[in-house]
C-alpha cells in the first residue's frame, strides 16, 4: 500500500498556495505510507534558468562552497538554494548538462534528484509531516506537483527507494503497486544502456519509461507501453512539464480517485486526501479507468 | 433526529452508539455530518433505523449491513456495503471497486456509477446501478439479482452460478460460462420490481433490458478437458 496525490493548477490565483493545499494532501495519505515522502513540484519559471535537485546524506559538507565550486568549473552563474538534505542549483538553462558532468566530478557522493527547467523532487525517510516540514513544502510555489507516501514492498526503505522518481528532464513518476517482472526488465535496460541504482521495482517502472521515451516514443506511448510490458499492480501518476498525467493497470486494484473544478484537477488514492481543497463539495469526482493513460497540459 | 458530527465525535463513538441500537430502539432517525471520506462508517448495523451520511464516504462503508436503511448523500469507497444481509443502501454518487461484495441479501442502490467487480460473490442481494459497471462485476455471483441501467465492463458474470443478471446498455465482454437468456414474463414483471425498489422506475422500462446468467458449463468436470490439467 502507497499513497498519492497530485494537484494541477487551472487557476493562477492559487499559484502561491500550491505547496500547502499538496501537504495537506501528502499527511492525509499518512496512513497508506509511514515509511517515506516525497513532492516533486513544478515551479513554472520560464525565466531561462536550469535547474537541479541534489540530495546528500552529509549536507553540511557536500554543499559547502558548492555554489562557488561549480561556477568556477562551468563558467557560468549559478545559484543554490538549501533544504535540509537537498539542494537546488541553478544555471543558465543550456548550461544543465555541463553542470552535471561538472557536480560528478566535485560532489560524486551527490544524488541527483531531478533536472530541468522547473521541476524540483524533494523526498526523505520519515513520516510525511516530518518530511513535509524539513522541506518547507507548504511555502513551495508552482503550477503543479505530485506526492507520494510510501508503504515499502519491493526494496529498503531509504531515501533513494523513496519517490518520486526522476524519468529525464521535467519528468517524474511515482507509483502505488508493485511491479513483478522489475528484474528481468532491469537486465533487459541495461543491455540497452539504462541503469537502475536501487533494487526498486518503481525505478525500473521509471528507467522504462526514460528508455521508450529516448527511442522516440511520446510519454503518452511510454504510458500505453507499460500496460504491455510491465507485469504486476499499478496506479502510476507522473509529472511533466506542463501538466500531468495518469495511468492503472488493466486490474485496476489500485484505488484512485480525481476531482476536478474551475480551479484544478486533483488526484488522490483515497477521497480522504482531497476533502480539504477548496470547491469539492461541488466538484466532478470519478474514478479513473483501468488501462486508459490520462492527461491534464497547461 | 439523532444528528451526528464525526469529525468531532470520531468514528469509534459513532458505531458503538450505532451498535448500542441493537434489536429495537425508538431513535430511528440519524444523521451523520462531516464524514469526509473516513473508513468503515456505519458498518455493522443490526437495528432498523433509517441513517443519512451528508457527504462522500471512504472504504467499507455501510458493512455487513442488517436491517438498517443507509443513505449516502455522496459517493462512496471501496468495498460499499460489502456482505450485506438485510436493509437497504442507497448512494446518490458514485461506488468505487467491489460495492456489494458477497452480500446475502437486502438492496443496495447506486445512483451514478459503480466501478469494477461490482457484485462480485454475491449471495442473494439485489442491486440497482443506474450508471455503468465496470470490469469482472458479478464474478462468481451465486444468487440475487443486478440491474444496470448503464453498460457493463469486460468480463461480466464470470464463473457465474445462479445470480441474474440485468443489462440495459452495452456489455463489453462476457465472461467465461455467462451467456444471454431469454427474457420471460417472470422476469420483466421481477425487475419492474426491483426497478421500483431501485427508485429507477421512471428512468427505465424492463422491456429495454437483457437478461444474462450462467451457461452452467462450469458445474461439472467436462471429462474430456482431463489432459489440461
Amino acid at each position: 500500500m502507497c499513497g498519492i496525490v497530485g494537484l494541477f493548477l487551472k487557476d493562477k490565483s492559487l499559484e502561491p498556495q500550491l505547496g500547502a493545499m499538496l501537504t495537506e494532501m501528502l499527511i492525509t495519505m499518512t496512513d497508506r505510507g509511514p515509511d517515506s515522502a516525497g513532492i516533486a513540484i513544478y515551479g513554472g519559471a520560464d525565466d531561462g534558468a536550469g535547474k537541479i535537485t541534489v540530495q546528500s546524506p552529509q549536507p553540511e559538507k557536500d554543499f559547502a562552497d558548492l555554489d562557488r565550486e561549480l561556477k568556477d568549473a562551468i563558467g557560468k552563474p549559478v545559484g543554490m538554494v538549501i533544504r535540509s538534505t537537498h539542494a537546488v542549483l541553478e544555471v543558465p538553462v543550456d548550461q544543465v548538462e555541463v553542470a552535471r558532468a561538472a557536480l560528478a566530478e566535485l560532489r560524486p557522493g551527490l544524488k541527483v534528484m531531478s533536472v530541468g527547467d522547473s521541476l524540483e523532487i524533494y523526498k526523505e525517510v520519515g513520516l510525511p509531516k516530518d518530511v513535509a516540514s524539513r522541506f518547507e513544502l507548504a511555502k513551495m510555489r508552482g503550477t503543479h506537483g505530485i506526492g507520494h507516501t510510501r508503504m515499502a514492498t519491493e526494496s529498503a526503505v531509504t531515501t533513494n527507494g523513496a519517490h518520486p522518481f526522476s524519468t529525464g528532464s521535467d519528468q517524474c513518476l511515482v507509483h502505488n503497486g508493485s511491479l513483478s517482472n522489475h528484474s528481468s526488465l532491469r537486465r533487459m535496460l541495461a543491455h540497452e544502456g539504462i541503469y537502475t541504482e536501487t533494487m526498486n521495482d518503481t525505478e525500473v517502472g521509471a528507467a522504462y519509461l526514460t528508455w521508450r521515451m529516448k527511442n522516440g516514443a511520446t510519454l503518452g506511448e511510454a504510458l500505453e507501453g507499460t500496460l504491455e510490458d510491465l507485469d504486476g499492480f499499478f496506479t502510476f501518476v507522473v509529472g511533466t512539464h506542463d501538466g500531468f498525467g495518469v495511468v492503472r493497470d488493466p486490474i485496476a486494484c489500485k484505488p484512485a480517485v480525481m476531482a476536478e473544478t474551475d480551479q484544478y484537477v486533483a488526484f488522490g488514492s483515497e477521497y480522504r486526501a482531497l476533502v480539504s481543497l477548496p470547491g469539492i463539495d461541488t466538484a466532478r469526482v470519478w474514478e479513473p479507468e483501468p488501462a486508459t493513460v490520462y492527461f491534464w497540459n497547461h | 433526529m439523532q444528528r451526528f458530527d464525526l469529525e468531532a465525535q470520531g468514528l469509534r463513538a459513532l458505531n458503538a452508539a450505532l451498535h448500542a441500537l441493537n434489536g429495537q430502539t425508538n431513535e430511528t432517525a440519524w444523521e451523520v455530518v462531516n464524514p469526509k471520506g473516513s473508513h468503515s462508517i456505519a458498518v455493522g448495523l443490526d437495528a432498523p433505523i433509517e441513517l443519512t451520511v451528508h457527504g462522500s464516504t471512504g472504504y467499507y462503508c455501510a458493512g455487513m449491513n442488517k436491517q438498517a436503511t443507509i443513505r449516502v448523500k455522496g459517493s462512496a469507497g471501496p468495498g460499499l456495503a460489502e456482505n450485506m444481509m438485510s436493509g437497504a443502501v442507497i448512494v446518490d454518487g458514485n461506488a468505487s471497486q467491489y460495492a456489494g461484495a458477497t452480500g446475502r441479501g437486502g438492496l443496495l442502490v447506486i445512483k451514478g456509477d459503480a466501478s469494477s467487480r461490482c457484485g462480485v460473490s454475491m449471495k442473494g442481494i439485489n442491486i440497482v446501478v443506474h450508471g455503468n459497471i465496470g470490469h469482472m462485476s458479478a464474478f462468481m455471483a451465486q444468487s440475487g439479482n443486478l440491474v444496470v441501467l448503464g453498460d457493463a465492463g469486460d468480463a461480466l458474470g464470470d464463473s457465474l452460478y445462479e445470480a441474474r443478471l440485468f443489462v440495459r446498455g452495452a456489455v463489453k465482454s462476457l465472461g467465461a460460462d455467462c451467456v444471454e437468456k431469454e427474457m420471460r414474463p417472470e422476469h420483466l414483471e421481477l425487475l419492474a420490481d426491483l426497478l421500483k425498489q431501485g427508485e429507477a422506475e421512471h428512468l427505465a422500462k424492463p422491456e429495454e433490458f437483457k437478461r444474462y446468467g450462467s451457461a452452467r458449463n462450469l458445474y461439472n468436470f467436462n471429462i474430456d478437458n482431463a489432459s489440461a490439467y
